[in-house]
C-alpha cells in the first residue's frame, strides 16, 4: 500500500536529516520525497510517499507529527488531489528516428528543451503513470538518462493544507 | 550612560546562567572542557551547585536519577567532542524511559564547525535519534528563547532528553540580554484531556468486564496519577499489575498489587492478564519483555489503551479503545463517570493465584533475595533505590516491596550497565535526607566505578549493595539456559572492592553469611561516608521465574 503525506515542516537547518533518520531508523520506505517553501518562508513542505501497510502507514504518520519541527502532516491519498511528476529524459535521437520522437512528445504533452546532435532532453510533467508510460515510449530509441522529481500533491477545490489559512478557518 | 549600557551586557554563558535560574534549575552535573569554558565562567559566581563528576557519562546518569526523584528536569554539561560524545549512552538512556533531561554541550566556535576542528563532534546530528528535540545555537540572541524551549519541549507532552549544543563563540559574545518573551513551537501542542467520546467507549468497557486487569507503566509515575490509578483500581476491584518502570506507582503491599508482569514478572501477574477479558493499559507501551510473544498476550481481552503518546498506539499491538492525554487528567475523566459493577468473584481468583505461586528462593548460602528483602526490612521500605542492569535489577524488582512513586529508579528501556550508581548520586543529591541504594551487579558497578570519587567529594552517603557472584549474572544465566552452558566470556575477575572503596575514601564492607547481612546493611546506613557493601553471593542463583525470549508470558520456567 502506498500513501501520499503533504507534511509543513519548519523551515529550519536539519529538518530534512530528522525526517530521513526517522524512516530509516524505523525501518519506513520512501518511495520518493520532494522538499521546497511554501507561500510562507519560514514553512517548507515535503511531500512524502511512503510504502507499508496499513500498521506502518498510520505508525510514519504519527511519528512524523511527533518531530518538534513538524506543522502538520496530512495524508492527501485518500482525498481529491493533483499529484505530479515531472521528468527530464535524455534519448538518443539520430536524423532517422527524430521525427517518431517528435510525435511521441506531442501526444504526450511534453517538451523538447535540449536539441544535440546525437540526443534531444525532453520535459514531461504529469502523475506518475503518465511519466512512466512515457518512459515506456522512449525506451526504444535508447534512453542515455532518466531525472525525475519526486511526487508532489495539492487537494482539489479550495480545500488547503497549509497551516495558516487552517488557522483562519 | 554610556556605561550603564556596557554593564547590561551579557555573555552568552551569562546568559544560559540566567535562564537556567529562570527555569529553577539549583543543580547541574558536569565536566568542563575547553569549548564549555564561557558557561563554566559564568557558574563559578552564579546560585546554581555544580557537581564534578569523573565522567560525562555519569554526569548524564546522575542528571538522570535527579529528574526520576524529583520529577523536576536533570541538567547535565559537557565539553564538546569526546565530553558530548561520552553523554550519548545518558541520553539514549532517558529517551527509552522518558526522562526530562536537559543537556548543554560546548561546541567548536560555529566558523570552524565542519572543518574536523580540535574536539568537534556533530552531537546535534549523532543524538537526532536519541533525544526528544536538539539544538545547535549559532546566534547568541537565540540563545534565551532557545533554552526556554528546551525546558519546556524536555518537561512537557511525553517526558525527554533535549540537547543544547553551544558553540564557544556563542556563550563568549557579549549583547544586552532580552527576555526572550513567550515561546513559539506551532510544531508542538501536547495532549492533555482525552477524547470524552473515547473515555465514554472505555468506561462502557470497564462497565461491562468481568476479569479486568490494569497495566500500569512509568507513564504513571511521570503523570503523577498514582493516586487516580489506586481509586481505579479499588473502584474495579481490579488488580494492577505494573512494568518495570511503573513499580512504584501502585503499592506492592495492596492487596490489588500484582507486582511486575512480562519476561521476569510474577506468575501471578502473568496469569491474571492471560485470563483477564479487559485490559487497561495505563502509560505503558506494550514492551517485547513484557509481552513475550505479542499474538498471545491477554488473547480473550479486549484492550483499553491510555497514553499521552499517540504514537505508542497500535504500535505493538491492535487496541479496542485508544485514549490520547494525560494519564493523570484522563484518569480523571473516567473516574468522573465510572459507575463500576466490580466482580469480587475475579478479585478470589486473583488472590488465590496470589496465594498459589508466590515468588520464591531457596534459602541456602547467602542468596540475592535475602540482601534485597534485608535491604527492605532493615529501610523499613522507605530507601530510594537504583539499579544497575541484569540479575541485581531484576531481583531488586521483584523483592523490594514499591509502594510509592519514583523510589524504583532503573534504566528499563535501554538496558543500560553502569546506570544505577550515579543515577543514585543524582538520588542523593534530589532527596539529601532519604536513605539511597544502588543495587548491583559486580559487573555493571565497575562500569562507572570512578564516580566513588564524586561520591566521597560531595559526601554523599549512597549505598551501593554489590550481588557478587563473580559473573555477568543474566547473560551467563541465558547461556545456562539456551546456550548449554557455554559461559563464554562471563566469568568476571574482580578487584576485592572493599579495598576499592576504602582506597576511595569510601567505607567497604565483606559479607559472605546470611547471618552478616544485616549488621551490614545497619552499618552502611549508620556510616556518613558512601559504602561498597561486597556481598558474594550463590555464584549460580537464576532469576525466576523466567518466560523464553519469544515465549508466551504464561509459559514460564522456574
Amino acid at each position: 500500500m502506498r500513501r501520499t503525506f503533504s507534511v509543513l515542516v519548519e523551515n529550519h537547518p536539519g529538518v530534512l536529516a530528522r525526517v530521513a533518520g526517522l524512516f530509516s531508523r524505523r525501518g519506513y520506505n520512501i518511495e520518493s520525497l520532494a522538499v521546497s517553501h511554501t507561500e510562507d518562508p519560514t514553512i517548507s513542505r515535503m511531500t512524502i510517499v511512503a510504502e507499508g501497510d496499513e500498521a506502518v502507514l498510520e505508525q510514519v504518520a504519527k511519528q512524523l507529527r511527533k518531530l518538534i519541527d513538524v506543522i502538520k502532516v496530512q495524508d492527501v491519498t485518500a482525498e481529491e488531489h493533483v499529484e505530479r511528476e515531472l521528468a527530464l529524459i535524455k534519448v538518443n535521437a539520430d536524423a532517422t528516428a527524430r521525427g517518431e520522437i517528435i510525435q511521441i512528445v506531442e501526444i504526450f504533452r511534453a517538451h523538447i528543451v535540449d536539441i544535440g546532435r546525437r540526443t534531444l532532453i525532453i520535459e514531461i510533467t504529469g502523475d506518475e503513470k503518465k511519466i512512466d508510460a512515457f518512459e515506456e515510449a522512449m525506451r526504444p530509441f535508447g534512453i542515455r538518462e532518466v531525472v525525475r522529481t519526486g511526487k508532489i500533491a495539492m487537494l482539489r477545490g479550495s480545500k488547503v493544507t497549509s497551516v495558516t489559512v487552517k488557522e483562519d478557518e | 550612560m554610556g556605561k550603564d549600557k556596557e554593564k547590561e551586557l551579557m555573555t552568552g554563558g551569562e546568559i544560559l546562567v540566567k535562564c537556567l535560574e529562570e527555569q529553577g534549575v539549583d543543580i547541574v552535573f558536569g565536566y568542563p572542557g575547553g569549548a564549555i569554558l564561557p558557561v563554566y565562567d559564568a557558574l563559578y559566581d552564579a546560585d546554581i551547585r555544580h557537581i564534578l563528576t569523573r565522567h560525562e557519562q555519569g554526569a548524564a546518569h546522575a542528571a538522570d536519577g535527579y529528574a526520576r526523584a524529583s520529577g523536576r528536569p536533570g541538567v547535565c554539561l559537557a565539553t564538546s567532542g569526546p565530553g558530548a560524545t561520552n553523554l550519548v549512552t545518558g541520553i539514549a538512556t532517558a529517551a527509552m524511559d522518558s526522562v526530562p533531561l536537559v543537556a548543554f554541550t560546548g561546541q567548536v566556535p560555529t566558523s570552524l564547525i565542519g572543518r574536523d576542528a580540535f574536539q568537534e563532534a556533530n552531537i546535534t546530528g549523532i543524538t537526532m535519534p536519541i533525544t526528544k528535540h536538539n539544538f545547535l545555537v549559532k546566534d547568541v540572541r537565540q540563545l534565551a528563547r532557545t533554552v526556554k524551549e528546551a525546558f519546556h519541549i524536555a518537561t512537557t507532552g511525553r517526558p525527554g532528553p533535549v540537547l543544547v549544543d553551544l558553540p564557544r563563540d556563542v556563550t563568549a559574545s557579549k549583547i544586552p540580554y532580552e527576555d526572550p518573551g513567550p515561546i513559539r513551537l506551532r510544531g508542538y501542542r501536547p495532549p492533555r484531556e482525552g477524547n470524552p467520546v473515547q473515555v465514554k467507549r472505555a468506561v462502557a468497557l470497564m462497565v461491562q468486564a468481568e476479569r479486568p486487569v490494569i497495566y500500569a507503566g512509568g507513564g504513571v509515575i511521570s503523570s503523577g496519577a498514582s493516586e487516580e490509578l489506586r481509586l481505579l483500581a479499588e473502584k474495579l476491584l481490579a488488580p494492577v499489575t505494573t512494568t518495570l518502570m511503573g513499580l512504584g506507582a501502585f503499592p506492592g503491599d495492596h492487596p490489588l498489587s500484582l507486582g511486575m508482569l512480562g519476561m521476569h514478572g510474577t506468575k501471578y501477574a502473568n496469569y491474571a492478564v492471560s485470563a483477564c477479558d479487559l485490559l487497561i493499559a495505563i502509560g505503558a507501551r506494550f514492551d517485547d519483555r513484557v509481552t513475550g510473544k505479542v499474538e498471545s498476550f491477554a488473547p480473550e481481552a479486549k484492550i483499553i489503551h491510555i497514553d499521552i503518546d499517540a504514537a505508542e498506539i497500535g504500535k505493538n499491538v491492535r487496541v479496542d479503545v485508544p485514549i490520547v492525554g494525560d494519564v493523570k487528567l484522563v484518569l480523571r475523566q473516567i473516574l468522573e463517570i465510572l459507575d463500576a459493577r466490580p466482580n469480587p468473584a475475579w478479585q478470589e481468583k486473583v488472590a488465590r493465584l496470589k496465594k498459589e505461586y508466590p515468588l520464591t528462593y531457596k534459602e541456602n548460602g547467602l542468596k540475592p533475595q535475602a540482601v534485597v528483602r534485608g535491604i527492605y526490612e532493615v529501610t523499613g521500605g522507605k530507601a530510594r533505590i537504583t539499579t544497575e542492569v541484569g540479575q541485581n535489577q531484576m531481583w531488586a524488582a521483584q523483592f523490594y516491596t514499591f509502594t510509592r512513586p519514583r523510589t524504583f529508579i532503573s534504566s528499563g528501556g535501554l538496558g543500560t550497565m553502569g546506570f544505577g550508581f550515579p543515577a543514585a548520586i543524582g538520588v542523593q543529591v534530589a532527596c539529601p535526607d532519604e536513605i539511597v541504594f544502588d543495587i548491583a551487579g559486580d559487573g555493571s558497578i565497575q562500569m562507572n566505578i570512578q564516580e566513588l570519587a564524586t561520591a566521597v567529594n560531595y559526601e554523599l552517603p549512597v549505598n551501593v549493595a554489590i550481588l557478587n557472584n563473580g559473573y555477568l549474572g543474566m547473560v551467563r544465566q541465558w547461556q545456562e539456559l539456551f546456550y548449554n552452558r557455554r559461559y563464554a566470556y562471563t566469568e568476571l575477575l574482580n578487584p576485592d572492592f572493599v579495598k576499592l572503596a576504602e582506597a576511595y575514601g569510601a567505607e567497604g564492607i565483606l559479607v559472605e553469611k546470611p547471618a552478616e547481612i544485616r549488621p551490614a546493611l545497619e552499618q552502611a546506613i549508620a556510616s556518613p561516608k558512601p559504602v561498597f557493601i561486597d556481598f558474594h553471593i550463590d555464584r549460580e542463583e537464576n532469576v525466576m521465574p523466567m518466560v523464553p525470549p519469544g515465549e508466551a508470558i504464561h509459559k514460564m520456567l522456574g
